[in-house]
């Protein structure tokens, strides 16, 4: 079966998940990644035409809440991991839109 | 009384009688982990300090004659649980620093019923692997031998137990990463029916398959912890509103005419013939306590591996997109735009296996293969999940190996990720289906544990536990300990 | 706006509305506007590891009732799903929002073209979804703030069809659902808070051409003003590029408001795939028939409509229907002023009139009202009866006004204010009046008619303001007639 994904596929899926494209790895990367994809495509021999996809495992329904305020929010606690937080905002490099 | 192996119930009863102490069981444990520990590394932390003190709370209770269940009961729990105010790291460089501001759902309700907390375990970074060979913190090694791998994604969780450094410990399973550790180490662990367990405060990876659990020595343990675990969570939209049965009542029920159904699936070529003789022989017990042996088909079973490993990995690459080092976890050194923030923060934290399955999911989920992959994998789960329905119209219990080898080496597999998703050949329609599911020490092969994977229908974790308890009362495999040369 | 021959403009509105729920979407922190940064966002809302979502009851009811008002078919079950992007005011990496099975299916909103007709803009579809958080530019050099405030709280987005041909258009639809949404006190439609913001999908093609042009997406208007500058600049944009005999890509642009050009976004010069897919965290929602037809049964009546019942039903003008109907508490107030006084025309004009600009005056809305309609209604009630004249009526009104008094009734009464329409008590004065002014009195016999406002004039004076004007002045022609 051929390679489901190249090289141009990788730096797209990379820029898609915000991954790092590392060159030197990337025919490692490939590798491994169409050796998943053929494991994955024996799923393409199963006639499943007539097959509604099923999202959660126990068909149920969402339950709902009441429209109040039910959080009280500590904004140090919550933001004692940030790497860089000052006077109550996180900060990332300059964006240009 | 050894407490080294001691069973949850045999200490409950210990603890309660003042046969022992709190402070006396949780300072073995803290003393067995420190000397035996570094050879397993079944702990990413330990919290000594607190434990103690927990401990000490826990014998004014039992002197007073107020204590709860599991008051004074030391266990270990998955790092993938948050526990508020501490290190919970999901195995990963990514949150290798990050303190909770929150307390899982099902830790706290443990923490309710008395239960101490000895440290965090070590798992495959964010429960992706069968080995435990995938975490930040370094492989842990089976107490059984330690050149071997202890089983995944809660391999440390598993180890632990199996070494007697705790009464017992939680779990994740989304593909089999409670059974087939607990299989591999000898023990017992349950995945519950999907929706069982809360979510909340649990790390996410593959969100409608992740299910907490307990590992314990025996199903009576394991019965005792799912009580204090389950129940409904407003918090958590996919836990089920459905009381939660004392289930380590009614265990002791007999199983004459239980149908415990044998999947002819489940006996492949990959079958390693000695696990595959420990699984018959122990089906020949269960004829022999009054169960019938019925022939099932799971026909969809072959295609449960390539559907899941779409599912997982699609929902992974969604729910692993939050870290970022923005607000926590790992960031980059001078990150020089928006970009590189996120690539080299992302790329530095996360492990390769991470990353695999986050491209895999990405591609999965793609304009022009999202019909090829996801949706057909959503698609081939509803025929597993109505497999199972059509078995359980003529048996109570599916049973079958829960792996298909006992633990191999450390670095045998490491390589060859095809080979490693296939360690979960077995376990995986359960997840997929959120049926409940257990195993349960069979035998040995070689000398290594061989597990026995019991399958029960939704919301019969009961019946399950019931059906692997009476296993318990007619065989010893499950008080077998490692050979103490650790 | 003038379309250059040869062209026709298309153009589609996705409107964002912020619902004025107490809580977010999927969780129960507070929706409040203009707090301190990151202080209304809760480990949900900055998706931290191990969080879940929950859902808010109340945005399902208020999509609904958007949707009932529009005609639109209501989706009984309708399903979230997750929008993959990375952004940092997008703290999961991904926005959960409903793709395949939105909330709200199809619908109409009727806009009045510059010409006077009236012409139908199909609604595609509206569905729930997460706003995102906030980006601070300035505020430290080098970077950028990332406030979560707004991050979770809920958004309807409503998608037209691609119906709308012109600028105008344009800012009548937008104007339109404005005005409906505020109606049904589902947004508080406050625009320079960025509780409703538009996209503008805008294309260009030859006047014969069947297919629609490339088309660019102008993200988050948040004026009309703006929409309309946006619409003009794009359309002269795309149509000067294709006169040039160049070619447009698909893009997502800026609108600048100070320059009121267009740009293109840096990030977003490729389509992006979001890789949608089912959101596992939440289950599909399904809403009773029940659930519906309660709402459907509680909605209000709308601005057309009421306008309309104002006209058949109380024969207001049109341009009294259609002020009346705009705001629905003050029809609110309208109607039940008319169930203490039977005189719609009347009533109309003192809410319209002096109401109004009280209240305008004094900066309150028309729920604050010192008056309540029940006391209008009574001090009309006077008018009609003839106990009072117009006149007196205005004090009266200023003593309601200022809580002198609660009762019209009783307030005349203690004052005497009582109009004197008994001729016996009126036609002394005017003889008097007469008799001593001849002169005009001569002249107002004349044909001067402008006298008789002097004659009535000083009747008022004598009486107080009491006479009835329409008596005062019948007398005076009536003696003023006779020899």
């Amino acid at each position: 079966m051929n390679d489901l994904v190249n090289e141009t596929t990788l730096v797209e899926l990379s820029t898609l998940a915000a991954l790092p494209f590392e060159p030197d790895k990337s025919k490692a990367t490939l590798d491994a990644l169409n050796e998943v994809l053929a494991l994955v495509g024996q799923m393409q021999s199963l006639d499943v035409s007539n097959v509604r996809p099923l999202a959660h495992p126990l068909e149920r329904h969402q339950t709902l809440r009441a429209d109040s305020v039910t959080e009280t929010i500590d904004p140090s606690a919550l933001s004692q991991n940030a790497p860089l937080y000052e006077a109550g905002l996180y900060f990332v490099p300059k964006v240009i839109e | 009384m050894n407490l080294n192996f001691a069973t949850l119930a045999d200490l409950q009863k210990a603890l309660r009688d003042r046969d022992i102490s709190a402070t006396e069981l949780t300072q073995h444990y803290l003393t067995r982990i420190e000397a035996l520990d570094p050879a397993l590394n079944s702990f990413i932390s330990i919290q000594a300090e607190a434990a103690l003190d927990a401990a000490r709370r826990a014998d004014e209770c039992l002197a007073r004659g107020n204590a709860r269940p599991l008051t004074g009961i030391a266990i270990a729990q998955k790092d993938i649980f948050c526990l508020q105010g501490q290190r919970t790291t999901a195995g990963s460089k990514m949150l290798s620093d990050f303190i909770a501001p929150y307390t899982a759902t099902c830790s706290e309700k443990l923490a309710d019923a008395g239960a101490i907390t000895l440290g965090k375990t070590n798992m495959d970074e964010f429960a992706m692997g069968s080995s435990n060979e995938n975490s930040y913190f370094g492989a842990v090694h089976n107490p059984w031998d330690p050149q071997l791998i202890p089983g995944g994604s809660s391999g440390g969780s598993a180890a632990a137990v199996a070494a007697g450094l705790c009464a017992a410990s939680t779990g994740t399973d989304t593909g089999g990463s409670i059974r087939q550790p607990a299989a591999m180490c000898g023990l017992t662990g349950l995945k519950p029916t999907y929706g069982r367990i809360s979510r909340w405060g649990m790390i996410a990876f593959a969100s409608s398959l992740d299910q907490a659990g307990p590992m314990t020595r025996t199903a009576q343990d394991a019965a005792i912890l799912l009580e204090h675990m389950a129940g409904h969570d407003p918090r958590d939209s996919t836990s089920l509103n459905e009381p939660v049965p004392r289930f380590s009542e009614g265990l002791s029920n007999n199983i004459k005419g239980l149908r415990i159904g044998v999947c002819r699936e489940f006996f492949t070529d990959g079958l390693d013939p000695l696990v595959e003789s420990s699984i018959r022989q122990a089906l020949a017990v269960y004829e022999s306590l009054g169960a019938t042996l019925v022939d099932v088909s799971l026909p969809h079973t072959p295609y449960s591996v390539s559907a899941y490993y779409v599912i997982a990995p699609a929902e992974c690459s969604a729910n692993l997109a939050r870290f970022d080092g923005i607000r926590y976890g790992h960031r980059c050194l001078d990150p020089e735009n928006l970009q590189d923030l996120y690539q080299r923060s992302r790329g530095e934290g996360f492990g390769e296996e991470v990353k695999k399955r986050i491209l895999v999911g990405t591609f999965a989920l793609s304009a022009g293969y999202f019909d090829a992959f996801y949706h057909r994998a959503q698609k081939i789960r509803r025929l597993i999940k109505e497999d199972f329905v059509k078995a359980f119209e003529h048996v109570d219990v599916i049973a079958g190996p829960t792996a298909p080898t006992p633990a191999f080496p450390l670095g045998e597999k490491a390589g060859n990720p095809v080979e490693m998703y296939l360690q979960d050949i077995f376990t995986i329609s359960a997840s997929l289906a959120g049926v409940p599911a257990m195993s349960i020490p069979a035998g040995l092969a070689n000398g290594l544990p061989v597990g026995l994977q019991l399958i029960g229908n939704y919301l019969q974790e009961g019946p399950l536990l019931q059906a692997a308890h009476q296993f318990q009362q007619a065989t010893h495999w499950h008080t077998l300990t490692p050979p103490e040369a650790l | 706006m003038t379309i250059p021959a040869g062209w026709q403009i298309d153009i589609g509105l996705e409107i964002h509305a912020q619902l004025n729920t107490q809580s977010k979407i999927f969780s129960g922190a507070s929706t409040l506007f203009g707090q301190s940064p990151n202080s209304q966002a809760c480990a949900i809302d900055l998706g931290m590891p191990g969080v879940l979502p929950s859902v808010n009851a109340e945005v399902f009811k208020k999509a609904v009732q958007f949707g009932l008002s529009i005609g639109a078919m209501i989706n009984q079950e309708s399903r979230f799903d997750r929008k993959n992007y990375f952004y940092p005011d997008l703290p999961k990496g991904y926005q959960i929002t409903q793709m395949d099975h939105p909330i709200v299916l199809g619908g109409e909103i009727t806009i009045q073209t510059s010409n006077g007709t009236e012409k139908i803009i199909r609604v595609t579809r509206a569905h729930l979804e997460e706003d995102a958080g906030k980006s601070i530019h300035d505020f430290k050099p080098g970077y950028t703030g990332i406030d979560l405030n707004r991050a979770g709280t809920p958004l309807l987005e409503i998608v037209s069809e691609p119906d709308i041909k012109n600028a105008e258009e344009a800012v009548a639809y937008a104007k339109a659902i404005h005005q409906l949404l505020t109606y049904l006190e589902v947004c508080d439609g406050n625009m320079a808070e960025g509780s409703l913001r538009f996209d503008a999908n805008i294309s260009v093609r030859r006047q014969d051409a069947e297919a629609l042009g490339t088309r660019s997406e102008i993200k988050n208007l948040n004026s009309f003003r703006f929409l309309e500058q946006a619409i003009h600049f794009e359309t002269e944009r795309q149509i000067s590029v294709l006169e040039a005999g160049g070619t447009l890509i698909q893009d997502t642009r800026l609108f600048d408001p100070d320059r009121h050009e267009t740009r293109s976004m840096r990030s977003k010069e490729t389509a992006t795939d979001y890789r949608y897919f089912p959101e596992p965290d939440l289950l599909p929602v399904m809403l009773t028939a029940e659930f519906i037809e309660e709402i459907q049964a509680q909605l209000p009546e709308l601005p057309g409509k009421r306008a309309q019942r104002y006209q058949t039903a109380h024969e207001l003008s049109a341009s009294d229907a259609a002020l009346l109907s705009q705001d629905r508490r003050l029809g609110d107030y309208f109607d039940e002023v008319l169930t203490f006084s039977g005189n719609a025309k009347s009533a109309a004009n003192w809410v319209r009139g002096d109401l109004l600009s009280k209240l305008n005056e004094h900066e309150l809305g028309i729920t604050v009202c010192p008056i309540s309609p029940k006391h209008l209604g009574e001090m009309i009630q006077l008018i009609d009866q003839g106990v009072i004249s117009g006149k007196i009526a205005k004090a009266v009104f200023a003593a309601l006004w200022s809580k002198q008094t609660e009762s019209a009734g009783d307030y005349v009464q203690k004052n005497q204010l009582e109009q004197v329409s008994d001729a016996s008590a009126i036609e002394p004065l005017i003889d008097a009046l007469i008799a001593e002014n001849p002169k005009q009195a001569a002249d107002l016999r004349a044909g001067k008619d402008k006298l008789l406002g002097f004659f009535v004039g000083k009747v008022m004076q004598a009486t107080k303001g009491k006479a009835n004007p329409k008596q005062v002045n019948d007398l005076i022609r009536q003696k003023l007639s006779e020899p």
